[in-house]
């Protein structure tokens, strides 16, 4: 079998100019380096999480032996009488999730929206400059604001107006402190706006002029316009800045674990204190007594890896499916 | 100038235009047009590319309000109506708009040709399907697509995309449906469709159309203008203008000595 001749015995065979010069020529123009390297790049990112999910595995054993599958679905979490189980914080991690999403996601969209078809181009552009450095701001900062300024507010208007206006549902029932995991979801929701926004707002002024001016030109106002021909097409776009945000929502730890409770219980009532995975983590780790509990820490991480893995594989493959014949569907 | 009001005068003029200036900012892109549309016939704009033609075009159904800064200044009738004053939604449906740059919406053949009628509402006791249909059918889309209405309008080929975007327009009924450069993407055989379907719908429309293409101007337009350098150089009947201009640059253009 033929095989490539080797970097050395290109330079080696000098004699034969032609090739060497023809190789080194490949070089110089950047092709083969920047094909080799990007190539190690990616390989190398695609090895580590292949690494991480690896060394997850293996190091929650004891836990994956003792419990199962029923480690998903215990609810009790007891380090004393080393009984695990993760549901309490599965539960936590995607109920305050969603809900920060249901608040978000209109937010954002509708701010840009806003920002991108109707505001003034330089009202839009500063105010999405400021919005944007909300995303920047350290999420413990987040968690200090929730205790001081939003649990005060959710004890005392927000949660008793709930709990009077729609009581009747399972969701706004029960004691109020304050903490739980609607003041978790409403910090989420004002951390991942600005995501939502930015990206919506971008994807929206991309939107083709064309698009718009058929609209108008058929008589459609400018509501008309952008809500029905701007806005689903851009659709696609907007889906994934929804996608990136609960991403970021099902990995923030600090800002969740200072205002959601930490009480490993799963509620009906938003109004309950709970426990999310990541807060539970780094809350318990450093300090946990034996091995089982500390690799049960481990395994719920690996829960919270795969989880988030899956929802971005469903988000992109989504976008793809909307992007290439979702068209055809109105 | 020349008596550009001639042509118009010899049949109803379905929009006159008085005196119009157009800025864009501090820059003046029309100076002092007028001239009448006649209607139920087809008008072609000629002129070099940047002499202003779309800008015209566009003023006649307030496209350029999208502009920001643009500015138009005199008079424009539309059937002896102010167009300036009046509600822009049914101006535009009055005078609708094919672009040069085909743009179905993201959505079905079928979606594309009702929007129009979903926005502004639809004579009661005929179904949607009914008035789409009509609509293909006077585009001459409707052989083509009537088995794949519900696929994408992004899978049809370009010339079909074109003649899609005249059947949306053509959908709330315009008076009056003006067109900007329709064919400069297409091959010959789609533009000698779009000619066609030009032909076939001067019974029911007042056509305006720009076009770089001094052939297409000469076979479809009953009357021709021609722009330069954002005046209306020359205006009478297509057969004048392309056997005896009455301008010198006029000439020079239809020969091909410029532009
Ligand atoms: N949005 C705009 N802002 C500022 N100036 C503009 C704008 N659109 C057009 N112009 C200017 O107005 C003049 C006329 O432009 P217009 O697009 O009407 O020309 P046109 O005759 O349609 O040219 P073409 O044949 O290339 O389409 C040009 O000088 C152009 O630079
Ligand atoms: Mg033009």
């Amino acid at each position: 079998m033929a095989t490539p001749p080797l970097v050395i015995d290109q330079l080696h065979a000098a004699g034969r100019g032609g090739r060497v010069r023809a190789f080194i020529e490949r070089l110089r123009s950047g092709d083969e380096i920047a094909h080799l390297i990007t190539l190690v790049f990616a390989a190398s990112i695609f090895l580590l999480t292949v690494l991480l999910v690896y060394e997850l595995y293996v190091n929650c054993a004891l836990p994956r032996h003792k419990f199962g599958w029923g480690f998903f679905f215990s609810r009790t979490w007891d380090p004393v009488f080393e009984n695990f189980g993760a549901l309490p914080f599965i539960y936590g991690t995607v109920v305050t999730s969603l809900v920060a999403l249901l608040i978000a996601v209109p937010m954002g969209v509708g701010a840009a929206i806003f920002l991108a078809e109707l505001a003034p181009p330089h009202l839009s552009d500063a105010l999405t400059f400021v919005i944007e450095l909300l995303a920047a701001v350290p999420s413990v900062i987040f968690g200090v604001l929730g205790i001081f300024v939003l649990v005060p507010i959710l004890r005392s208007q927000v949660e008793p107006f709930l709990k009077a206006t729609l009581g009747f549902l399972p969701f706004f029932q029960g004691p109020i402190y304050g903490i739980g995991y609607l003041a978790a979801s409403v910090v989420l929701a004002i951390m991942i706006v600005p995501f939502v926004l930015s990206i919506s707002r971008e994807v929206l002024l991309a939107v083709p002029r064309e698009e718009r001016e058929a609209a108008l030109a058929l008589g459609a106002t400018r509501w008309e316009a952008t809500w029905k021909v701007v806005v689903p097409y851009a659709r696609a776009g907007i889906f994934g800045s929804v996608c990136l945000a609960l991403a970021r929502a099902l990995g923030e730890t600090m800002a969740v674990t200072m205002v959601i409770g930490n009480e490993p219980k799963i509620s009906a009532s938003l109004f309950a204190p709970g426990y999310s995975m990541a807060a539970v983590i780094a809350n318990e780790f450093a300090e946990a007594t034996g091995d089982l509990h500390v690799q049960a820490l481990i395994e719920l991480g690996l829960v919270l890896f795969v989880l988030t893995m899956i929802i971005n594989a469903l988000a992109r493959l989504l976008i793809l499916l909307t992007t290439k014949q979702g068209t055809a569907h109105p | 100038m020349v008596s550009q009001e001639t042509p118009a005068k010899r049949s109803t003029a379905k929009i006159q235009v008085r005196g119009l200036n157009f800025y864009y900012g501090p820059r003046q892109a029309l100076y002092d047009i007028s001239l009448g549309i006649a209607e139920k016939k087809i008008t072609a704009l000629i002129g070099p590319s940047g002499c202003g033609k779309s800008t015209f075009l566009r003023t006649l159904n307030r496209m350029h309000e999208l502009v920001r800064q643009a500015r138009a200044e005199g008079q424009l009738l539309l059937d002896g109506e102010d167009i300036m004053s009046m509600d822009v939604t049914r101006l535009r449906r009055r005078v609708g708009m094919v672009f040069q740059k085909s743009n179905p919406f993201p959505k079905t053949i079928f979606e594309n040709v009702a929007y129009g009628l979903r926005v502004n509402g639809y004579p009661k006791g005929r179904p949607l399907a009914d008035l789409v249909e009509a609509s293909l059918k006077r585009a001459a889309l409707w052989d083509e697509v009537k088995d794949s209405l519900h696929k994408s309008a992004y899978a049809l080929s370009g010339g079909q995309q074109q003649r899609l975007c005249i059947a949306r327009a053509l959908a709330v009924n315009p008076e009056v449906l003006l067109l900007d450069e329709p064919c400069s993407a297409l091959d010959p055989i789609a533009t000698a469709k779009i000619e066609e379907l030009l032909f076939a719908l001067r019974e029911s429309c007042t056509i305006v159309i720009v076009t770089h293409n001094m052939q297409q101007a000469a076979r479809v337009a009953d009357y021709t203008g021609f722009f330069l350098m954002g005046r209306l150089v020359e205006f009478d009947e297509t057969k004048v203008v392309f056997t005896r201009p009455r301008r010198r640059e006029t000439e020079d253009y239809i020969t091909g000595r410029f532009g």
